[in-house]
């Protein structure tokens, strides 16, 4: 008893002291109170995070908006899934963004986000992510945090060697895993060997609005191309893949792809065949493929199928392709900042394969080969290996730098993530994660200039990191502080789908970028309408067109009467509100489809087919004021047969 | 033990609290303030739509705003489709609606008044006694902000000498 008594004064005293007046809490000190983590991660209320962490959500299909060092839940942005919270993918302006060649949809496997650089660095333009099942490539604006447009990949499956950018955003690359016949083809599978091919897609993006082109597609050799990055600085112009199932097996790959005792990292000087394209290279391919542009002053979406891409055979651009051997059907192909070292984890291996892209260069220049591959030389092993990494740890997959010579794996078998230096492949430090570590992110870590202050893992497993929730939970996430000479673990979130990769930023980058409101005077939707008296009814045969306008609380008009059984009713809605974070939501009682939320200035179509005689009710869905829950309306649906007239007022008042 | 604890956590808390100071008015001068503002402004009976506060200018940008003898028909044109975009959702001229109407305002509210109720309406409500009392009398409506800008609210001023 006495001693609990003690304890508590001492206790107490000591936190009276944490709290007193005195300077001590200085966070970069060495003091016994910087070793206090939780202030590390704590952003008090009204305060900021300092960075942006943007997650892929996996196979939710969307992109998640973390802050760090807090680990907060900002935003959920809807990219290749149907997102009833906001409606897209459901309003008639967003449903063209989820058009494909095969057709309308609604979900896809959202992989690694990648922020639009100049020069090698960040510049908060746009964040490019990819499309793993029906391979597609989407644009994410980063002033209005919505996606812009989405491209469909041709001749590509299992789109998982993407969406990686060049250093000034010439191009969004996009690789297959999955090798296929190309063009798709009736045949046995049997017959994959020799006969399926692996398209690489170089997609040129447009410097001022960011729209996507498909400037052309390598066909290469029917491997699995896993994951892939940049050349920077003075590899600037080549791009690197990693590969495994260089043994193109077609059943059974957990076995079959693991025969080889290295596959490869193909090296490719994209400028070499950009330039051979530009001079009229290249053979253009019947291909079907969807490319849809949401514009921002119309608010609406467009659909266009494409019918052709221009494709590019390996062997007819001489000197543009080589293979580096690699261990361990390598997955990660990660590029240090100086664009000197080409990191190749094979996955089954303990070591880590570092490249030197210097010595790869004099090989070629000596031309000092071992044997081809369809065509494509093979460099020897030894001439290209910079080094190896005696890691001590067990299955790794991607690499990170901080920018201070660093680099940083993670392991997915033994669940963790190793410090070790460049050039000297020592070792420095390394921290359990849990568990089982997929991707890591360092804010501007796959960039020139990388901010190296924290790490994020992604890991695939939770297991009892948080209390249970059934057998389905969130995947885990750890915060680690990467400031110092060894890692610190400050923070433990649950994400949401699952992430692979994440891309993140200074906050400042964005944060005076980021759009509060659309301006009502710059609606250029064809429904929408600039004044409360433009609201009207009307009718064209069944389809009926409701222009609707919304400001704190009512929607005008909110009594509408002369609508029938089998009619298409269109709710265009207009949002009059011209102040941040008012949105207004919309939702009508029997609609098979989602509400809407209309942020302020914009115009969104929500459709409804009645199918029952009666007084329907509409309302906001979004809490907007006060009176919200006055914010609603009645519909009248007449028998299909029935002479009642179009009617709709607002207080009783035609408009 | 209660009482050891009890005595160290005053003590504690004591120390927490004692080091505020700094640069500021303190909350008690502010609510003194506050109660005078309030003070000098007559309690009335009278709706505050119906109030006559022509002397009163408000809180916001707008400290003084003279108005020319004549008025400026472009501005008058500009105004008037801005308050049609922006405005007419809440306020008809022809009747009290979510908001009241804007005809005859001139005569009830100073240029100043308006200009600041039209830039910052949530201002205006916390410390404006008119515009707090007109959020009671319509049902606490409040006014939106439609991020005019100060020569947007100028041109809608000059429509309203207009009604």
């Amino acid at each position: 008893m006495k001693t609990n008594i003690i304890k508590n004064i001492l206790f107490i005293s000591a936190l009276a002291f944490l709290f007193s007046c005195g300077q001590a809490g200085d966070r970069g000190g060495n003091g016994a109170l910087s070793s206090n983590i939780a202030e590390k991660v704590y952003v008090a209320p009204g305060e900021r995070d300092e960075q942006y962490a943007f997650l892929s959500g996996g196979y939710s299909g969307n992109l998640t908006v973390y802050g760090l060092p807090s680990g907060r839940l900002f935003k959920e942005i809807p990219v290749f899934s149907q997102f009833p919270t906001s409606g897209y993918g459901y309003s008639e302006e967003t449903k063209p963004m989820l058009n494909t060649s095969f057709g309308f949809i609604p979900w896809d496997d959202l992989h690694h986000p990648d922020i639009s650089q100049t020069n090698g660095e960040l510049d908060g333009r746009w964040i490019f992510a990819n499309g793993n099942n029906t391979p597609r490539i989407a644009r994410i604006s980063l002033t209005t945090f919505e996606t812009e447009e989405i491209i469909e990949v041709p001749n590509s499956a299992g789109n998982h060697s993407s969406s990686f950018i060049t250093e000034n955003t010439e191009y969004v690359v996009a690789g297959t895993r999955f090798s296929v016949p190309v063009p798709q083809k009736d045949m046995p599978i049997s017959e994959y060997k020799a006969n399926f091919k692996g398209a690489l897609t170089f997609i040129a993006v447009d410097q001022e609005h960011g729209h996507m082109d498909i400037k052309f597609q390598l066909l290469m050799p029917g491997f699995n191309y896993d994951l892939s990055h940049p050349g920077r600085g003075k590899s600037h112009g080549w791009f690197f893949f990693s590969t495994y199932n260089t043994e193109e097996a077609n059943s059974l790959l957990e076995v079959n792809a693991s025969q080889n005792d290295k596959d490869f990292i193909a090296a490719i000087n994209w400028k070499k065949i950009e330039e051979y394209v530009n001079n009229g290279g290249g053979t253009k391919m019947p291909a079907k493929f969807a490319h849809n542009v949401y514009d921002e002053s119309t608010h609406t979406a467009t659909s266009t199928m494409k019918n052709e891409v221009l494709t590019v055979n390996p062997v007819d651009v001489p000197g543009a392709i080589y293979f580096l051997p690699t261990p361990k059907s390598p997955h990660g192909c990660d590029v240090d900042p100086n664009g000197e070292y080409i990191i190749g984890s094979g996955k089954l291996s303990a070591n880590i394969t570092v490249h030197s892209f210097d010595k790869m260069l004099a090989a070629i220049d000596a031309e000092k080969f071992d044997g081809d591959a369809y065509g494509i030389p093979i460099l020897n092993y030894d001439d290209v290996l910079a080094g190896s990494v005696q890691s001590g740890g067990l299955g790794p997959l991607h690499t990170e730098f901080d920018g201070k010579g660093n680099a940083y794996t993670t392991f997915f078998i033994s669940s963790e993530v190793v410090k070790w230096k460049l050039g000297t492949w020592e070792v420095v430090d390394r921290k359990p994660t849990y568990y089982s570590v997929g991707h890591l992110m360092i804010p501007g870590g796959n960039s020139r200039k990388p901010h190296g202050k924290y790490l994020v893992a992604m890991n695939k497993i939770t297991k009892d990191r948080y209390l249970p929730t059934g057998p389905e939970m969130e995947h885990s996430a750890q915060i680690y502080d990467i400031s110092g000479e060894k890692m610190e673990l400050l923070y433990d979130f649950p994400t949401h789908g699952e992430p692979h990769y994440a891309a993140g930023c200074d906050a400042e980058l964005l944060v005076n970028n980021s759009k509060k409101i659309y301006r009502i005077d710059e609606n250029n939707h064809p429904y929408a309408i600039k004044s409360p008296a433009e609201a009207r009814v009307e009718r064209d045969g069944k389809e009926v067109h409701i222009y609707m306008s919304t400001i704190r609380s009512h929607f005008t008009p909110d009594n509408i009467e002369g609508i029938k059984v089998g009619d298409k009713v269109y709710f265009h809605i207009t949002n009059h509100e011209q102040d941040f974070d008012v949105p207004h939501g919309f939702s009508m009682i029997g609609q098979r489809t989602s509400e809407i939320l209309v942020m302020p200035g914009q115009t969104k179509t929500s459709l409804w087919e009645p199918e029952r005689v009666g007084v329907w009710p509409f309302y906001c869905t979004d809490f907007c004021s006060a009176l919200h829950q006055e914010m609603q309306g009645y519909i009248r649906v007449s028998p299909a047969n029935s002479n009642i007239e179009l009617s709709y007022t607002l207080d009783g008042d035609d408009i | 033990m209660n009482r050891v604890l009890s005595i160290t956590l005053i003590a504690a808390l004591f120390i927490i609290t004692a080091c505020g100071g700094g640069g500021g008015k303190s909350k008690i001068d502010q609510i003194k303030e506050q109660s005078k503002m309030e003070a000098t402004e007559a309690e009335s009976n009278v709706p505050a739509s119906e109030r006559i506060t022509l002397d009163n200018k408000g809180v916001g940008p707008i400290k003084d705003l003279p108005l020319s003898e004549t008025i400026d028909q472009e501005m008058v044109e500009r105004g008037k489709t801005l308050f049609s975009t922006n405005c007419s959702a809440c306020h008809k001229i022809d009747k009290r609606f979510i908001g009241p109407s804007p005809k005859g305002i001139m005569k009830r509210r100073s240029p100043e008044w308006i200009m600041n109720m039209i830039l910052d309406p949530q201002l205006m409500v916390e410390q404006d006694r008119c515009a707090k009392d007109l959020l009671v009398e319509f049902n606490g409506a409040a006014m939106a902000n439609q991020n005019m800008t100060e020569e947007q609210a100028r041109d809608i001023l000059e429509y309203f000498r207009t009604l």
